[in-house]
């Protein structure tokens, strides 16, 4: 499939697009012995990476990277065809919630050993390994052969320190123990909020506090009329966010059940239909987001729940707002803020059966590189994975930026089962319906857990089934692995 | 009788159309028979082991899958009131462009076609506006009649009947060419004769039109409910089966499970649940043409 041949004819085919080159004799003679490294990006990052091939490619000679666009609502699927079609490029972006599918089905390369500085030993990032599903073969992968190891003394490599990280983000791209990802760029989710409403209501600092948040709602709302935050019920975020906070774990007995009867995500779930309960969020669906922006500006609602991508649609699409809005660190239930928000983001990961990984892995490197990454956020908003591209750029003192600065040091992620986002939708759909009824809380999550259960049926199973296995292998007592829940 | 006698050949002149049908339609048809009876998903995509053969729970799960069954009723929410509606604007869209009143028939043609091909996701646009609940187009119309309000795809009570709206918009310009063909395919000789038997305008519609035009009628009606049945593009596109999945419908759970969750197996059952709906519908169709009889052309 990925045939020495592809080299010659896609360098050339890469160097007429990156270079514009147009001699075609030039281009036999420049591209021959050049590695092409394929490299699939969604959306907006697709389009904007491309400008910084150039300088990657001038600085690392003999390797060329082809950018491939995909857009975000094919991305899912396309990854998972071009898996079973054995067509997957080299890199690949992934959002952070896809890395355990694509683990689960031995797509990826495992990282340990290419991030861990020379001489050192893969640092235990993350938890410890939990025995999850087939050990062996196609689940988990085994580290790289010892002729793929990085080659030594690469500048690009050294400059990839694993202190200079978020932790948050970084646990979120682990997945039973082996790091897969390099994060690209970082993403989660602050208050949003119109600075002359709260003012207006007499609410001088954004709410630090869940009973804080709650009171500046209530002298915000305005029966029917205006509201004080806007919360999408098509959105599984909010509410899992409000658990988190809580402490609630979602899923239990190593994400083989679903937790959602627990008394935190219990509270958290009365706390969330409380905001439409109470006329403070407006129980529209998706139709309205659609004038998102609008709405914000008319003052239809003060607060927003939301990501980086809003900082800059904001300011592009309402310049007359100025400083009427900021942002601020999500509230805490109780004590001190933030409270937790969600670790997103999308990462970089290295295909499995990539013919050419140790010229991909530079790609990779360089663009998690803080000049690179800083270079990036300017091109496209994104939000830089490494922090010290924070503090040189000035992101972390920045007035709207400065929220998510302090917002990441409190993130987590959310179970990193490929069943992750079936699980999210089916979340989506009870607490949606629950908006709309006055049935009980209690009926809603034991419906909700039901769901969750079936969808995780087969994972329990695969877990059994690796249990029995490697129990009749190691049949000496007492070597046997436990079943330690993560 | 020589039992050995070459095959006819007949069979010589169909093969290739039978390879083609052989291969993309029954063997992949098989194929989602045999899928549909195991657990096919996602990690079974990574390694054959984790296959299960499960026979008939995909099945058994769909009977008691609440989902399912919103679906089921989504879609024949959707069949029930689309599927007459939508021939009843067409018919009468046919009528009025074959009246001899009519004028510029080749404009109103070209102009009530043109909603069926243009593009949904365009078509969809435009009609988020109309529904939208503070600035759109509908609510500014039923506003004077003292309705309030309607957050038409937000509210799950009105999100099913603003996608028939759409639908019903976007596709009656279909139906209604075939059944302005239908129309004048009836020899005028059979209106005259009426006529001078003294049939007003409502009989001769009553004894001659529609009698005349059942076999095309049928034709529409058939083509029209297997259509509604496979309901997926205009929730896809507009709520992507929601408010509260008022507007899920089969096929687009069907999609959801196998293409966005790949859960092969349970889709490949929803697949033949669905199929097998039609099928019965479509012959219960025809048996109906039967028992009304006086039919010669249905046989």
């Amino acid at each position: 499939m990925h045939g020495g041949g592809r080299t010659g004819r896609a360098g050339c085919l890469a160097a007429f697009a990156v270079l514009g080159v147009v001699a075609v004799a030039g281009c036999r003679g420049a591209a021959t012995d050049a590695t092409v490294v394929e490299f699939w990006a969604m959306g907006r990052e697709g389009e904007v990476v491309q400008r910084l091939v150039p300088e990657f490619e001038r600085r690392t000679p003999g390797v060329r990277v082809r950018v491939q666009q995909i857009p975000w609502s094919a991305a899912h699927e396309k990854l998972l065809t071009a898996y079973v079609g054995g067509a997957l490029p080299d890199v690949v972006q992934v959002g952070n919630t896809w890395l355990p599918e694509l683990v689960a089905l031995g797509a990826l390369a495992p990282l340990d050993e290419r991030l861990a500085p020379l001489g050192e030993r893969p640092a235990p990032l993350g938890e410890r390994p939990a025995p999850l599903g087939e050990q062996p073969a196609p689940l988990g992968e085994q580290p790289a052969p010892l002729g793929e190891q990085p080659a030594p003394s690469d500048a690009q490599v050294g400059s990839l320190d694993p202190a200079d990280e978020f932790p948050g983000v970084v646990a979120a791209t682990v997945i039973d123990g082996v790091r897969y990802g390099v994060p690209w760029y970082v993403d989660t989710r602050v208050l949003f909020y119109r600075t002359d409403l709260l003012r207006a209501a007499g609410v001088a600092t954004p709410p630090t506090t869940w009973s804080g948040w709650v009171d500046a709602m209530a002298r915000l709302a305005r029966g029917g009329e205006r509201y004080a935050i806007s919360l999408p019920a098509t959105e599984w975020e909010p509410p899992v966010i409000l658990a988190l906070q809580r402490g609630a774990g979602l899923l239990r007995d190593g994400d083989r059940y679903g937790d959602f009867r627990s008394p935190a995500f219990r509270a958290a779930f009365e706390f969330y239909r409380d905001f439409f309960r109470r006329g403070l969020a407006p129980t529209g669906g998706a139709a309205q987001s659609a004038n998102l922006y609008q709405d914000f500006a008319d003052g239809y609602f003060a607060m927003l729940l939301s990501g980086p991508w809003n900082v800059g649609e904001i300011e592009r699409r309402l310049p007359k707002l100025a400083d009427a809005w900021a942002t601020a660190p999500l509230p805490a239930f109780e004590g001190d803020a933030p409270g937790l928000s969600l670790a997103g983001g999308a990462s970089l990961a290295l295909v499995h059966d990539s013919p050419r990984r140790d010229a991909a892995w530079k790609w990779m490197a360089f663009l998690a590189e803080p000049a690179q990454q800083l270079e990036f956020w300017r091109l496209t908003g994104d939000l830089p994975a490494r922090p010290s591209a924070w503090r040189d750029g000035g992101l972390a003192d920045a007035p709207r930026t400065a929220a998510f600065w302090r917002q990441l040091a409190r993130v987590q992620a959310t179970p990193k089962i490929p069943e992750w986002e079936r699980i999210a939708a089916t979340i989506t759909r009870h607490t949606e319906i629950a908006l709309r009824s006055e049935a009980p809380a209690d009926a809603v999550l034991a419906a909700l857990d039901r769901d969750v259960d079936l969808i995780l049926e087969k994972r329990r199973w695969m877990l059994e089934r690796a249990a029995t296995r490697s129990a009749a292998r190691i049949a000496v007592p007492g070597a046997a692995f436990g079943e330690s829940a993560s | 009788m020589t039992g050995r006698a070459l095959p006819s050949p007949g069979w010589l002149f169909v093969a290739p159309a039978l390879t083609a049908i052989t291969a993309f339609f029954f063997v992949p048809v098989l194929a989602a028979v045999v899928l549909s009876l195991t657990d096919f998903d996602i990690y079974a995509v990574a390694s054959r082991e984790n296959l299960r053969i499960v026979g008939g729970a995909n099945y058994a799960r769909l009977l008691d899958d609440a989902l399912f069954w919103t679906a089921v009723r989504n879609t024949l929410y959707f069949v029930v009131v689309a599927a007459p509606l939508s021939i009843a604007v067409s018919f009468g869209a046919a009528l009025l462009l074959h009246a001899r009143v009519t004028r510029w028939k080749p404009a109103f043609r070209t102009a009530l076609f043109l909603p069926v091909v243009t593009t949904l996701v365009a078509v969809a646009v435009v009609w988020r506006y109309a529904f939208h609940p503070r600035i759109g187009l509908l609510n500014a119309l039923v506003a004077p009649l003292g309705i309030g309000p309607i957050d038409w795809l937000g509210d799950p009570r009105f999100a099913m009947p603003a996608i028939i709206l759409m639908t019903i918009w976007k596709t009656f310009g279909f139906n209604m060419v075939i059944l302005v063909a239908g129309l004048q395919a009836i020899p005028e000789g059979l209106y005259e004769a009426a006529r001078i038997d003294g049939a007003g305008t409502v009989a001769r519609f009553r004894h001659v039109t529609l009698p005349m035009l059942a076999p095309t009628l049928t034709f529409v009606t058939v083509m029209t409910v297997i259509g509604d049945l496979q309901l997926f593009a205009e929730p896809y596109v507009m709520t992507q089966g929601g408010p509260a999945n008022a507007t899920l419908s089969v096929v687009l759970l069907m999609y959801l499970e196998g293409f966005r969750w790949w859960n092969m197996g349970h889709a490949a059952a929803i697949a033949f649940v669905l199929f097998a709906a039609m099928l019965v519908l479509t012959l219960a169709a025809r048996a109906a043409r039967r028992v009304a009889g006086g039919d010669p052309e249905a046989a």
